[in-house]
């Protein structure tokens, strides 16, 4: 699947290895379950590619807290893009988890939602063939004002913090 | 989705760019008037239908086409609920406020 | 008599708005926002006429635009935030309704409009329209944070103890377009109140907020949590006694954060989050929300009182002028006229201003669509409001008008204009006051037609002398079990079910909206449209029958039960 990040095609080095597939070369990084990861952890941590780790949209960042640095990427599922809990999960992974790692969207979701998945932490989606990305690229820009607090964005009140000073003359 | 029934049938959408009730015709186009709308008396026929609609949403003139019970009568079918009658005619009420 | 000198005036009138409307009034950020959002719903519509978004996709991304695909024709819902409009508003609503729709358009019981005859190509010029006067259709549907709504007597109640206004507009600002919380599992609504008296049903609100005081005087919110109405009624439990004021945008948060992780998504009418904080328990619900609110960074959230300042000088005064409290033309315009001394009564609140009063228009006409207004009616009620209430106009979630600002002077005049356009009954709060959602002639999801059930009580019961006999009685009407028209909450609810392809109406009695709430109780079978009305008859008759001195319908209901009603009711069958 063609893969967005900043905007931008880019190309992806990453494997996603089912529970039962043999470890690709020593030096390609590989996208594993939860499940997978406890059974191989000893094999899967420590090879030179990375190791990323795959997360349902029913499974929850405090499954992987104690393990997060062993992860350069972390992939949540969004099944459909009505399943909002991405959006949550992605935040609390850098907000009370403080993970700096790649944090992927798989699955379905549109362009409509890039911006908010980036705001929430969100470094890299991927989109599906044959869409024109540059939608993804005008997504970024098409709204430049965020009312909220995003860990994407500055850390006060965002733009409610404009009424701070009074501006009556605005 | 509805219960399959013996009733005939004719085949009913909303038009994309405005969301005006239209029947499915003879000539496999569509008419706001539920007059216009092709009875479908068997389940092969009414199924064809619906995949002509079903084609004609996939070229975004049409949202979610279905077939809706009618009986037939002198002046054309008329649907047997009371949603899809009030779809073929309109609001029941006085669309305007009395005292304007 | 000259205007209080420290009335503030936001904009200038040649900017266009109403300058002394008590609206938070946008700045040039707020603008900005506005025109972009559109621009990007202009290119959404685009891109599902092209075909390149299904329509499974484009419905969620129409509907947190407030557009949605009726029976007839796409439905567009306009948000109006804490129910408060300006003149100039209004008007833009006519020019929209003659322009795009059928000359007229549909108060709501979220406060907000909707116009039934809408084009989907349409929709980018509306909005275009509508940005012309701050105003969108933004959150009014999907499943995400709505318009936000609150006591349309807010800023002028005599009872008030905070104004709400200004935590509504910090709502209002927080919510549009969170990136967190704009795929929910099901919509959330948030209502907040200030006063004692609670006229904006919070306890059937996905989260409650009543604004209040502490011993020393600092401001903080006693926070309700799952109320809703629809499939499975709930009143709202209490979450916190009190909230400080700078915890409130953090503890939100948290609330939706554990709704969003945990709220069911496997079944649309499980999703709620009432159905969340039923089944873990208010307790165990309780612990979640205070364990992500403990480690959250609440520093980052704080609502500073500077940030609270700047948003309240963004809300216009108005300049009240120094009156006696009592006025003398009032008062001989009482003795003089029945009628009009009728509708002070029921259709006139005490305003805290000494000479000024609150004044509900009723747009339940007998035989009338209930919150129907054509574009001519909106162009005389924009007038009224300039001349009377300092240019603004507001909506309650019964389906009426306020203008809140009225010289009680000014009350006779007011009530004759109003009178000329269909407007002038005298009957809020009672029997004909009905609340009624679209209902089948309109709605893609009802079961039954509401309207001209409604239309049908109004006329039967249009006496106004044995109106104001019987009193307070709220009839409220929803035609599916959505329960848009609040049925539960009825003094007399009544739902529209489909009973084996026929319309029929479940009767309830004894539900209340106010202050602690209750949902009512099921009186018997469903009914035809025509024994529905006869059942009301009969209802009303008991209760006339029965009551003591100075009992409402509520309170001799409560003191002698459902059996006799039910009795009655079904006597016949």
């Amino acid at each position: 699947m063609p893969l967005i990040d900043s905007g931008k095609l880019v190309d992806d080095a990453w494997v996603r290895l089912g529970d039962d597939d043999a470890l690709p070369a020593a030096d390609v990084p590989v996208i594993v379950s939860l499940a997978r990861f406890h059974k191989d952890r000893a094999s899967l941590v420590g090879r030179n590619g990375g190791l990323g780790i795959f997360l349902a949209s029913s499974q929850h960042p405090k499954d992987i807290a104690d393990h997060l640095a062993d992860f350069a990427l972390v992939a949540l599922d969004f099944p459909k893009f009505r399943d909002g809990r991405g959006f949550t999960i992605a935040r609390e992974l850098r907000e009370h988890l403080g993970y700096r790692g790649i944090i992927r969207a798989v699955g379905h979701t549109l362009p409509d939602q890039y911006l908010a998945l980036v705001r929430c932490g969100v470094t890299q989606v991927e989109i599906p063939e044959g869409r024109d990305p540059a939608l993804w690229a005008h997504a970024l820009a098409e709204i430049s004002t965020a009312y909220q607090v995003s860990v994407a964005g500055p850390l006060s009140m965002a733009r409610l913090a404009r009424h701070k000073k009074t501006e009556h003359a605005a | 989705m509805a219960r399959v029934t013996d009733a005939p049938k004719v085949v009913t959408a909303n038009r994309l760019q405005d969301g005006a009730v239209v029947w499915l015709t003879a000539a496999g186009d569509w008419s706001i008037r539920v007059a216009d709308a092709q009875v479908q008396t068997d389940a092969s026929s009414a199924e064809a239908a619906l995949g002509i609609a079903r084609a004609s949403a996939a070229r975004q003139e049409v949202v979610e086409p279905y077939a809706v019970d009618v009986v037939v009568e002198a002046t054309g079918p008329r649907p047997l609920k009371t949603r899809e009658w009030i779809r073929a005619a309109g609001p029941s009420i006085d669309a305007i406020p009395t005292a304007a | 008599m000259s205007p209080t000198a420290a009335a503030r005036q936001i904009d200038p009138p040649a900017n266009g708005l109403s300058s002394h409307a008590g609206i938070y009034h946008y700045d040039q950020v707020d603008r900005d926002f506005l025109k972009e959002r559109v621009e990007q719903f202009r290119r959404q519509v685009a891109r599902r006429l092209a075909g390149e978004l299904t329509e499974d996709e484009f419905k969620p991304l129409r509907l947190m635009n407030g557009l949605y695909l009726q029976l007839h024709a796409y439905m567009l819902r306009i948000a109006v935030p804490y129910g408060i409009l300006t003149s100039r508003q209004v008007r833009q609503f006519g020019r929209i309704a003659r322009q795009y729709d059928k000359g007229f358009g549909h108060f709501t019981t979220r406060q907000n409009l909707q116009f039934n005859w809408i084009k989907l190509v349409d929709v980018p010029a509306i909005l275009d329209l509508l940005a012309e006067v701050d105003m969108h259709a933004i959150q009014t549907s999907g499943n995400c944070i709505r318009n936000v709504t609150s006591d349309q007597f807010a800023g002028v109640a005599s009872d008030e103890v905070v104004d709400p206004r200004h935590y509504a507009e910090v709502l209002r600002q927080w919510s549009t377009l969170h990136p967190e919380f704009s795929f929910l599992p099901r919509k959330f609504k948030i209502a907040i109140t200030g006063s004692s008296a609670d006229r904006a049903a919070i306890c059937i609100h996905d989260v409650g907020l009543i604004a209040k005081r502490g011993a020393d005087g600092t401001v903080g919110f006693e926070v309700y949590v799952g109320g809703g109405l629809g499939r499975t009624p709930f009143i709202a439990k209490k979450l916190r006694d009190f909230l400080p004021e700078d915890e409130l945008i953090a503890y939100l948060e948290a609330v939706l954060r554990v709704y969003n992780a945990y709220g069911r998504r496997d079944n649309i009418y499980k999703a709620r989050i009432k159905i969340l904080v039923h089944e873990l328990g208010i307790d165990a619900f309780r612990d979640e929300v205070e364990a992500e609110f403990a480690r959250m960074p609440v520093a980052q959230y704080r609502l500073e009182p500077a940030i609270l300042d700047g948003i309240r000088t963004r809300f216009a005064s108005q300049p009240y002028e120094a009156l006696e409290p009592i006025s003398g033309i009032l008062a001989r315009a009482r003795l003089e006229d029945q009628a009009f001394n009728r509708w002070v009564r029921t259709n006139v609140a005490v305003h805290r201003q000494p000479g000024y009063a609150i004044a509900t228009i009723t747009l339940k006409p007998a035989g009338g669509i209930p919150g129907d207004v054509s574009a001519d009616q909106m162009d005389v009620i924009a007038d009224l409001a300039d001349r009377y209430s300092f240019g603004e106009i507001r909506v309650t979630h019964e389906q009426n008008l306020v203008l809140a600002h009225v010289r009680q002077d000014d009350l006779p005049a007011l009530w004759k204009a109003l009178a000329d356009i269909g407007f002038g009954e005298a009957n809020s709060g009672l029997i004909t006051d009905i609340i009624a959602c679209p209902g089948l002639d309109y709605c893609a999801l009802a079961n039954a037609r509401s309207i001209p059930l409604a239309q049908r009580i109004s006329e039967r019961f249009a006496d106004l002398d044995r109106q104001h006999d019987i009193g307070e009685l709220k009839i409220k009407i929803s035609g599916c079990i959505n329960a848009c028209g609040h049925h539960h909450v009825g003094h007399i609810g009544i739902l529209g079910v489909d009973k084996k392809g026929v319309e029929a109406y479940q009767l309830t009695l004894g539900g209340s909206a106010a202050e602690a709430g209750a949902i009512g109780d099921i009186l018997g079978p469903a009914l035809s449209a025509d024994e529905t009305l006869d059942a009301i008859d009969a209802v009303v008759g008991v209760y006339l029958d029965q009551r003591q001195d100075g009992e409402r319908f509520l309170d001799t209901l409560a003191r002698i039960g459902h059996t006799p009603f039910k009795d009655k009711v079904y006597a016949a069958h």
